[in-house]
């Protein structure tokens, strides 16, 4: 156990070109999840994440078949898993089912794929857990390309995208082309998901794209300063879940998780302790507004 | 005379079989207050839809005009500028990370490309004057989720005017308030109105909290319809024509009261879905 924080074995891992890679690696991570997370949490989508995810397991089963790379695969399955929840799900209320239908079929599909490929596929399957480790040089350059894509569009289009995430309806009557800016954030949301799951794998990519931005959501209400703190967080978490990894050499997953959900409580804690004092100063009174938006 | 801001003309609306209005000519003057009252699924809220572009006519005309410049309403282009549009509370649950200050700006150029950094100093200004304009300073800084429904919609009509339209677009913006906050959003309303020339198109299934303001009438009932001063709409004589059955119209106190048969006529429930995004 004490060699799990060796801080001499860590430093000597860090000098390794593998490694500086994977960090690198991780901090484009790291910007695209904080910068699309925010936008996930307001749109309440994080099912559809999850989702997502776990359909990059079919793509990647379906490269496996045909003999492209998995990574490729993973990258088409969530591109498109995210599209088709996004045009399936029209009215919020039916979201929740619709991505339960499309997730067990095509998680199914992955299964039958994975069954037909002849060879054992069990060493391909670094992405239900995730090794950022494991990046390539190559795969730095689709990483980097990735991340300044999905932030390029986002720059271009934030600003009605965030009008039709958070008032669809005002936004519509102001010529703001709500139908068409869901697919295209659907498919930004995609290839930060395929992203997410080289790194921390199908089954915590949320922890990336979704606790940072749950936890800046608590202790902010400008989407703004929502948005630096997910970066910020989001940074703290796969950054230093990798670090901490080195030493034990243990898979990374368990410490960005970790890390993400103790940024999360705290800034739950902050919340509370700062609601306490609005609520003492009599300013606010939380249960009468509370009625009256239940109305 | 100038040219009416709005002008409907030989304008029919049906959904296969079913015709929601047919043959109506419409116009609204520059500073003219229009209410538009009606049963549930008479199409109030459709027209507005057409106003925005957002629903095609079966047939016949609409126009917009906003800054001496005729806009016809085409669905998937562009939406009409100069138009403020207010929906009822509560039609959208605000996220926690969003304050009326983000809601506010967004009014202003949240259809514009890009983040905005550019002229950031002179968007800050004319969204805190429209924040000062319906006095919602004291807590447009905290989280809209947070407001209640009258605080909520004063800065809703706050997001509405930021752009300053010259035609106003409300869609039940009263509904599901308390009498007082009623009154005192309606009064922002009509400030703007007397003050800008502001036209007003107002739906709603309560005329008495806006009914001083009110210059016009559009009373829509299963495809009938009766346009006119709301002396000469809210008559017995003609509510029972439209609803084809005796409805009364009783004026006590400064304020009209309907009653009839037709379960329909007086209605307190939200009604009428908004298209989802």
């Amino acid at each position: 156990m004490e060699d799990f924080f060796d801080l001499d074995l860590m430093l000597r891992a860090l000098e390794l070109d593998f490694v500086q890679t994977g960090l690198l690696t991780a901090a484009i991570l790291g910007v695209v999840a904080g910068v699309v997370g925010p936008l996930i949490v307001m749109r309440r989508m994080a099912f559809a994440v999850h989702g997502t995810a776990e359909l990059t397991f079919t793509g990647a089963a379906a490269a496996l078949l045909v003999g492209v790379s998995v990574e490729f695969g993973a990258l088409a399955g969530a591109v498109i898993a995210a599209l088709l929840l996004a045009l399936l799900g029209g009215r919020s209320s039916e979201q929740d089912s619709v991505i339960g239908a499309v997730l067990a079929f095509g998680l199914g599909i992955g299964v039958f794929l994975l069954w037909l490929y002849p060879g054992r596929a069990g060493n391909k399957f670094g992405l239900l857990v995730g090794q950022v480790i494991a990046v390539d040089e190559a795969n730095l350059m689709v990483f980097a390309v990735s991340g300044v894509l999905v932030i390029g569009v986002l720059a271009l289009v934030y600003r009605p995208l965030l009008f039709a995430i958070v008032d669809p309806v005002v936004a519509a009557s102001r010529g703001v082309p709500v139908r068409l800016l869901m697919p295209v954030f659907a498919v930004l949301v995609g290839i930060a998901t395929a992203l997410g799951v080289r790194t921390v794998g199908v089954l915590l990519v949320i922890a990336l794209l979704v606790t940072p931005a749950a936890a800046a959501c608590r202790v902010t209400s400008s989407p703004v300063v929502a948005t630096v703190l997910s970066v910020i967080f989001a940074e703290v978490a796969v950054l230093g879940g990798i670090v901490l990894s080195l030493a034990p050499g243990a898979p990374i997953s368990p410490f960005v998780t970790t890390i993400a959900f103790l940024i999360y409580l705290v800034c739950r804690v902050i919340e509370r302790r700062r609601r306490v004092a609005t609520r003492s100063g009599g300013q606010l009174k939380p249960t009468a507004a509370a009625t009256a938006t239940r109305q | 005379m100038t040219e009416p801001v709005i002008r409907i003309r030989d304008a029919s609306l049906s959904f296969g079989p079913r015709t929601l209005w047919s043959g109506m000519n419409l116009d609204v003057e520059r500073g003219e207050f229009l209410a538009v009252l009606g049963p549930n699924g008479s199409g109030k809220s459709t027209l507005l839809s057409v106003l925005l572009g957002q629903q095609r006519l079966s047939s016949g005309t609409v126009h917009v005009a906003a800054r001496g410049q005729e806009i016809r309403a085409v669905p998937g282009g562009p939406a009409p500028r100069g138009v403020g549009y207010i929906p009822q509370q509560g039609v959208v649950e605000f996220p926690h990370a969003l304050r009326g200050t983000d809601l506010v700006g967004l009014g202003l150029d949240g259809h514009r490309w890009g983040i905005g950094l550019r002229g950031a100093a002179e968007r800050r200004r004319r969204v805190a004057e429209a924040i000062d304009a319906v006095s919602a300073g004291a807590f447009a800084n905290r989280p809209l989720s947070l407001l209640s429904g009258g605080e909520q919609q004063r800065l809703r009509v706050a997001q509405a005017l930021v752009g300053e339209p010259d035609v106003l677009l409300c869609d039940e913006p009263l509904l599901s308030l308390d009498i007082a906050n009623q009154r005192a959003v309606s009064e922002l309303i009509e400030r703007r109105r007397r003050e800008a020339g502001t036209a007003v198109l107002f739906v709603t299934h309560e005329i008495n909290p806006v009914l001083s303001y009110v210059d016009k009438v559009l009373y829509l009932v299963d495809g009938r319809f009766s346009i006119g001063s709301p002396d000469e709409v809210m008559t017995s004589a003609t509510l029972s024509a439209l609803y084809r059955t005796t409805v009364d119209v009783v004026r006590i106190g400064g304020q009209i009261h309907v009653t009839g048969p037709h379960s329909a006529v007086c209605e307190d429930d939200p009604h009428h879905s908004h298209p989802q995004a």
